[in-house]
C-alpha cells in the first residue's frame, strides 16, 4: 500500500520521481546502500561496478540505485510510445540472496501501489545472460497483469567466475512501471514531478528532445571512425591498466580498468546501431568485450573489496 | 498399507520443465524403493509452479529380512584369511560360522548373515537427499550461501508416511539446512499461511481450500472448459492451442479465466500475426467468430488469482499490453508492405547463412538455378520457378517475421499477394518450407514443388559438403526432415525425378570455382574429403599419365582437376543418396513396407529415382506374397547356396551364360530357354516400368527352376557338365537382378 503520509506530488502513482524515491526508500529500509547512477554510459544497470564487480567474491553486499541505460539501437526518434534509447533501470543487488527475496520484491511492489489481491503478479521463467559480461543467471521476468515490470535473477556466473555466495538481482523498468501505476499509454505523457497544471513537468518535457537528437546521432551521425578508434583505445587501455595494477597476489587498479571495459561495450553498441558491424564481426566484438570483463573480474577478485587481498 | 507423501516446495518452476520433472520424481523415487525391495501399488506425481510432489500408495512398513550364506576359507586356513572373512561378514569370532564338509574341498567355513529389513521410513530418509541433490533439471542453480542445486530456491519439504487410520509419521531428513516436515503453504497471494498436512487426500483438500489445484491435468481441464464456456457465452469459439494450454497451466496454481478485447481496427492484421502476437508475448488464447471464420477482437487470459474486483483491473492491464503489442504488429505489417520484396534482396549478400556456406544471397542464387533446373521435370514454368525461388526467402527480412520467426513463408505469401505477384510465386513463398513435419501438408503446385525441392536439396548438399551430417540424435540443421521432405514431395506427387543429377549440380554450385579460389582448403570442409580425393587424383593421374605422351603433363594436370571436381561432387552425391535411401526406408517402414525389400531394390546400381524404387518395392512385395513368388525365392536361394559353396570350394566365380552344347538333360535345356525368355521379358517390362508385369515374367521361372532341381544333379561327376550347370545357376541369379537383389530379402 502506498504510504498515506506521502504528499500528493510524491506519490509513486502520480509522479515518476515519486516512484523512484519510493523504491529508494523501500530498499534503504532493507539495509541497502543507496548509490547514485554510475557516471558512465552503460547498457544496463548490471554494468555498474556495484553489481558486476561486487557480485564477485565472498563479501556480502546490498545496494540499490537508479541507472540510466543507453540502448542506442532502441532509439525511435521519439515516435514510439514504449521504446527509448535512454531509459531508467532501478537496480537492487543483495548478496547473498536472502531466502525471502521474492517476498521483499512483492512488498516493494506494494509500496508503489500494486495490490497483489487486485493485480495478477507472476514469475515467468526468463534466464538472463550477458554475453559481453560473461555472465548468466536464472530467474524470471515479473509480470503484472501481463506486463513485464521487472527482471529477477540469481547470478550464477559473472565475468566467467562462479558467484559464491549467489547475489540476487532485481531490475525494475522504471518507465514501464510508472506508466502502469500512472495509467498512461505513452511514455512521454508520464507525469515526472507529480505537479498538476502549469507546474506539471512530463517525461516528454524532459526527454523527448533528447530522444530525437540521440536517435539522429545513434543511427546517422555518430562518428564511426572515431568510435572504431575509441574501441581500440579502450581495449588497449584496459589491458594496460590491468597490467599496471598487478601487484603479486593483489591487484591495485581493477576499477579503472573496468571503466575501459564499460567504455568499449558502449562504443560497440553505438557501432552496432550505426550498422557498421557485420554479423560475423559482431560476435568477435562481443568476445573482445567479454575478454576485458573476464580480466577485470579476475583482477577484482584480487582486490580487498573482491575478498582476495588479506588485510 | 501405508502411503508416502512428498512435496518439494520452491520458488516458481519454469512451466516448460514441470511435466518432465513430475515424471522424473515419480520414476526416481519408485525405482529407488523397488531397488531396495519395497514394492508399491501405485504412484502419482503432482506439479504446480511452486511445488513438485509425489504420492506413493501401498508401501510395506519395512523391508523383508534377508538371509545370506557366504562361503569362507577352509578350516585351518591362514589367520589373515580368517580375519578377512570375519570382517567382511561381521561375525565376532569364527565359532559363529558353520563348518561344512565337502567331498572334494574338505571342511570350510560358512557364515549365515541375517539382515533385518529396515523400516520403510528409514529407507526413504536415506534415499531422498541424493535424489534431490542429483535431480535431472534441464538447468539448475545455486542461491544464497549454499552449494546445493535446484531449479529455483527450494524452501521446504513435506515427507509423511502412514496408513489412513493412524497419524502419519513425518520422515525427517535434512538437505542444506532444510529439514523435512509436514508443513506447506497455500497460494502465494490468496492463502499464503503455512499449515500442516497429513496424507495425500488431506494435502489435496487443504491445498484446494488454500486456492491451489495441485493436479496438473485438472488445471488444464479447468482452463480448457472455462475458456470454451466463456467463448461460447459470447457467441465465439476458442482457438484451441495445446502448446499454450500446457504452458499456461504451468503458470498458475489457481486458474481464473477472463476475457478481454482489443480494438476492431487491429483485425486488419492477418489472423496468424494477431495470434502469434497474443500467444507469444501474452500467453493468451484467441477466439474465432463462427460467422466469419476469422478471429474476433477478443482474447482469453488465464489469471492466477481470483481478484477482489472480479478481475477488472487484470483485464484492463492485459488489454493495455495487448493493445501496445498489436500496435507494434500493425506498424510492422504496414511498414513491411511499403517495401517490395524484391527491394530487400540486396541485404541477403551481407547476411551469413552459415559460416562455411557463405551468404544467404549466394544461397538464394543457387536455389534459383536449381529450381529452374527442376522446373521442367515437374511441369513448372522455369522462369516462374526462378522468380518464386528468388523471392521465397525475402520475408525473412520483414519486421513481422523478425518478430515472429514461425510466420516465415506465410508472411511472404501475404506480401506477394499484396504486390499482386503471380499466385504461383505467392504460394511458393509459403509452401517451399513444407512439409515441416510428418503430418504437414506436402506442396502439390509445380512451382512450389520446384522451389521446395531446390531449397531442401541445396541445404542437404551444403551441409554434406561441410561435413555437418546428422549423427545419432543430433541433427541441428534438421537434415533428416529435409530429406524426408524431398521423399514425400516426390512420392506424394508421383514425380519421376532422378536425384543424382540434381545432387551433383547442387554440389557443383556449392563447391564452385569461386570458393575454390578463395578458400582452397578450409572453408568448404574440403579437408574432410581430402584423403579420398588425393587417392582419386593420384589414381586418375597415373591412369592419364600412362596414356599421355611425355611433355604433355599440363593436360594431365588439368584432367586431374576435372577428376577432382567430378569426384568430390560425385562422392557427395553417392553419400547423400544412401542417406536418402535410409530416410526412405524409415518412411516406408512407417507406412508398413518391408525395409529389406527397399534394401533389395536400392542394392541395384544407379537407383536414384525414388518413385521407381517405391514401385519396384511394391511390385516385389506383391510378388513375394504369391505362391509363385515364395517358391521362386526358395529356388533362388537354393541356387545361390549351391553356387556360393561351389564357388568357394573352387575359388572361382561362375558366370553365365551356360553353353548350349553342354546342356544334357531336358530340364536343363528347358531352364536355359526359360531364363533366356524371362530375362528378355523382364528387361523389356522394366524398361517400360511395368514392374508387376516384370514380376509376372519372373514367375515363369518357377516351374523350370523346380523341375531343374528335381531332375538334375548340379555337381555332376563330369567337370565340364558341372561347371556349365553352375553357370546356369548364375543365370537364375542374374535374371532376378533385373528386379532386385534377392540376397537382401529376409524371411
Amino acid at each position: 500500500m502506498i504510504d498515506p503520509a506521502l504528499l500528493p506530488h510524491m506519490r509513486p502513482d502520480r509522479s515518476f520521481q515519486g516512484l523512484l524515491l519510493t523504491l529508494q526508500t523501500f530498499w534503504a529500509n532493507q539495509g541497502c546502500v543507496v548509490l547514485q547512477p554510475y557516471d558512465m554510459e552503460v547498457g544496463a544497470g548490471t554494468f555498474h561496478p556495484a553489481t558486476t564487480l561486487r557480485a564477485l567474491g565472498p563479501k556480502h553486499w546490498k545496494a540499490a540505485y537508479a541507472q540510466p541505460s543507453r540502448r542506442p539501437k532502441d532509439g525511435r526518434y521519439g515516435e514510439n510510445p514504449n521504446r527509448l534509447q535512454h531509459y531508467y533501470q532501478f537496480q537492487v543487488i543483495l548478496k547473498p540472496s536472502p531466502a525471502n527475496l521474492q517476498d521483499l520484491y512483492l512488498q516493494s511492489l506494494d509500496a508503489i501501489g500494486i495490490d497483489t489481491k487486485l493485480h495478477d503478479v507472476r514469475f515467468v521463467e526468463d534466464d538472463w545472460e550477458s554475453p559481453t559480461l560473461g555472465a548468466w543467471g536464472l530467474g524470471w521476468e515479473c509480470w503484472c497483469d501481463g506486463m513485464e515490470v521487472s527482471q529477477f535473477t540469481y547470478f550464477q556466473q559473472v565475468a566467467g567466475f562462479e558467484c559464491a555466495p549467489v547475489a540476487g538481482e532485481l531490475t525494475y523498468g522504471l518507465e514501464r512501471l510508472a506508466m502502469y501505476v500512472q495509467g498512461v499509454e505513452n511514455v512521454y505523457d508520464l507525469n515526472f514531478n507529480g505537479r498538476e497544471g502549469a507546474e506539471k513537468v512530463t517525461y516528454g518535457d524532459v526527454f523527448l528532445q533528447a530522444e530525437k537528437e540521440y536517435s539522429r546521432h545513434n543511427f546517422e551521425h555518430a562518428d564511426t571512425d572515431m568510435l572504431l578508434e575509441q574501441f581500440r583505445m579502450a581495449e588497449a587501455a584496459c589491458a594496460k591498466y590491468l597490467a599496471a595494477g598487478e601487484d603479486g597476489e593483489r591487484h591495485l587498479m581493477a576499477q579503472p580498468a573496468y571503466d575501459q571495459c564499460i567504455k568499449a561495450s558502449h562504443v560497440f553498441n553505438l557501432l552496432d546501431a550505426r550498422g557498421v558491424i557485420s554479423v560475423t564481426e559482431r560476435q568477435s566484438y562481443i568476445l573482445r568485450v567479454r575478454e576485458l570483463a573476464k580480466a577485470c573480474g579476475a583482477a577484482w577478485l584480487k582486490t580487498e573489496a573482491g575478498g582476495g587481498a588479506a588485510a | 498399507m501405508p502411503d508416502l507423501l512428498l512435496e518439494l516446495f520452491s520458488e516458481e518452476i519454469p512451466a516448460r520443465m514441470q511435466a518432465q520433472a513430475a515424471d522424473a520424481l515419480r520414476k526416481l523415487v519408485t525405482d529407488a524403493l523397488v531397488e531396495r525391495g519395497l514394492m508399491y501399488e501405485g504412484a502419482k506425481a503432482f506439479v504446480t509452479p511452486r511445488r513438485l510432489a509425489l504420492a506413493v500408495h501401498g508401501l510395506p512398513g519395512r523391508q523383508a529380512d534377508s538371509k545370506e550364506e557366504r562361503k569362507g576359507p577352509r578350516v585351518g586356513a591362514p589367520e589373515a584369511a580368517i580375519q578377512g572373512f570375519l570382517k567382511s561378514t561381521g561375525l565376532a569370532s569364527i565359532e559363529q560360522a558353520e563348518v561344512v564338509k565337502d567331498a572334494k574341498k574338505g571342511e570350510f567355513y560358512v557364515a549365515l548373515i541375517e539382515r533385518p529389513g529396515k523400516a520403510t521410513t528409514e529407507v526413504i530418509a536415506d534415499i531422498m537427499p541424493d535424489i534431490i541433490r542429483t535431480f535431472p533439471w534441464p538447468k539448475s542453480m545455486r542461491w544464497g550461501t549454499g552449494t546445493m542445486r535446484w531449479v529455483r530456491p527450494l524452501h521446504s519439504i513435506v515427507c509423511t508416511f502412514g496408513t489412513d487410520i493412524e497419524d502419519p509419521e513425518v520422515i525427517r531428513f535434512e538437505i542444506e539446512g532444510i529439514v523435512s516436515g509436514d508443513v506447506t503453504r497455500g497460494h502465494r497471494f490468496l492463502a499464503p499461511e503455512a499449515f500442516p498436512v497429513r496424507r495425500l487426500e488431506d494435502w489435496l483438500a487443504k491445498l484446494e481450500a488454500a486456492k491451489v489445484v495441485a493436479d496438473r491435468d485438472r488445471r488444464k481441464a479447468i482452463i480448457l472448459n472455462d475458456a470454451k464456456d466463456l467463448a461460447l457465452a459470447n457467441g465465439l469459439e476458442l482457438v484451441e492451442d495445446e502448446g499454450l494450454l500446457e504452458e499456461v497451466c504451468g503458470l498458475v496454481e489457481w486458474p481464473v479465466t477472463l476475457m478481454g478485447s482489443f480494438e476492431e481496427r487491429f483485425l486488419d492484421i492477418p489472423d496468424e500475426v494477431i495470434r502469434a502476437t497474443i500467444r507469444a508475448n501474452q500467453k493468451c488464447f484467441v477466439l474465432r467468430d463462427p460467422r466469419t471464420g476469422r478471429l474476433a477482437n477478443r482474447f482469453i487470459l488465464v489469471s492466477n488469482i481470483a481478484a477482489t474486483d472480479g478481475g477488472k483491473a487484470i483485464v484492463a492491464g492485459n488489454e493495455r499490453v495487448i493493445r501496445a503489442r498489436l500496435s507494434d504488429a500493425k506498424f510492422f505489417w504496414d511498414t513491411d508492405r511499403r517495401t517490395p520484396m524484391a527491394d530487400r534482396l540486396g541485404k541477403f549478400d551481407n547476411i551469413t547463412f552459415h559460416e562455411k556456406l557463405g551468404a544467404q544471397g549466394a544461397r538464394i542464387g543457387r536455389i534459383v538455378t536449381l529450381a529452374q533446373e527442376i522446373a521442367p521435370l515437374v511441369g513448372a514454368d522455369a522462369a516462374l520457378a526462378g522468380e518464386a525461388a528468388r523471392l521465397a526467402k525475402a520475408d525473412l527480412l520483414t519486421e513481422v517475421v523478425g518478430e515472429f520467426p514461425e510466420l516465415q513463408g506465410l508472411m511472404g505469401r501475404y506480401y506477394a499477394q499484396h504486390e499482386n505477384l503471380p499466385p504461383e510465386v505467392a504460394a511458393a513463398s509459403e509452401e517451399h518450407y513444407k512439409p515441416q513435419g510428418p503430418s504437414d501438408r506436402v506442396p502439390s503446385a509445380p512451382v512450389s514443388i520446384a522451389v521446395a525441392l531446390a531449397d531442401k536439396i541445396d541445404t542437404l548438399v551444403g551441409f554434406w559438403a561441410i561435413d555437418e551430417k546428422p549423427t545419432g540424435s543430433k541433427d541441428p540443421y534438421a537434415l533428416r526432415r529435409a530429406a524426408l521432405g524431398v521423399i514425400r514431395i516426390i512420392l506424394d506427387n508421383e514425380l519421376r525425378l532422378p536425384l543424382r543429377p540434381l545432387l551433383v549440380s547442387a554440389a557443383r554450385q556449392i563447391l564452385g570455382e569461386e570458393h575454390y579460389e578463395h578458400n582452397p582448403h578450409d572453408a568448404l570442409g574440403v579437408e574432410s574429403f581430402a584423403d579420398r580425393l588425393v587417392g582419386e587424383i593420384i589414381k586418375g593421374l597415373t591412369r592419364r599419365l600412362a596414356h599421355v605422351p611425355r611433355g604433355e603433363e599440363s593436360t594431365a594436370a588439368a584432367g586431374a582437376e576435372r577428376i577432382e571436381g567430378a569426384t568430390l561432387s560425385g562422392d557427395l552425391a553417392a553419400d547423400l543418396l544412401s542417406f536418402f535411401a535410409d530416410r526412405l526406408k524409415v518412411h516406408l517402414r512407417e507406412r508398413g513396407a518391408r525395409h529389406d525389400l527397399v534394401d533389395a531394390v536400392f542394392a541395384l546400381e544407379g537407383q536414384d529415382d525414388l518413385l521407381l524404387v517405391v514401385r519396384r518395392v511394391e511390385a516385389l512385395a506383391d510378388f513375394l506374397g504369391t505362391e509363385d513368388g515364395r517358391t521362386l525365392l526358395a529356388g533362388y536361394r537354393r541356387a545361390v547356396n549351391i553356387l556360393r559353396i561351389e564357388e568357394k570350394k573352387d575359388g572361382v566365380a561362375y558366370k553365365g551364360p551356360a553353353e548350349a552344347k553342354l546342356l544334357k538333360e531336358a530340364a536343363e535345356e528347358h531352364l536355359a530357354a526359360a531364363i533366356e525368355t524371362v530375362k528378355h521379358q523382364v528387361s523389356e517390362e522394366v524398361k517400360h516400368e511395368h514392374f508387376a508385369a516384370a514380376m509376372g515374367a519372373l514367375s515363369h521361372l518357377r516351374g523350370p527352376v523346380d523341375a531343374f532341381f528335381d531332375a538334375v544333379i548340379v555337381n555332376a561327376p563330369e567337370a565340364p557338365l558341372r561347371a556349365n550347370r553352375l553357370k546356369l545357376l548364375d543365370e537364375i541369379r542374374s535374371a532376378t537382378r533385373g528386379i532386385a537383389d534377392f540376397d537382401r530379402i529376409e524371411g
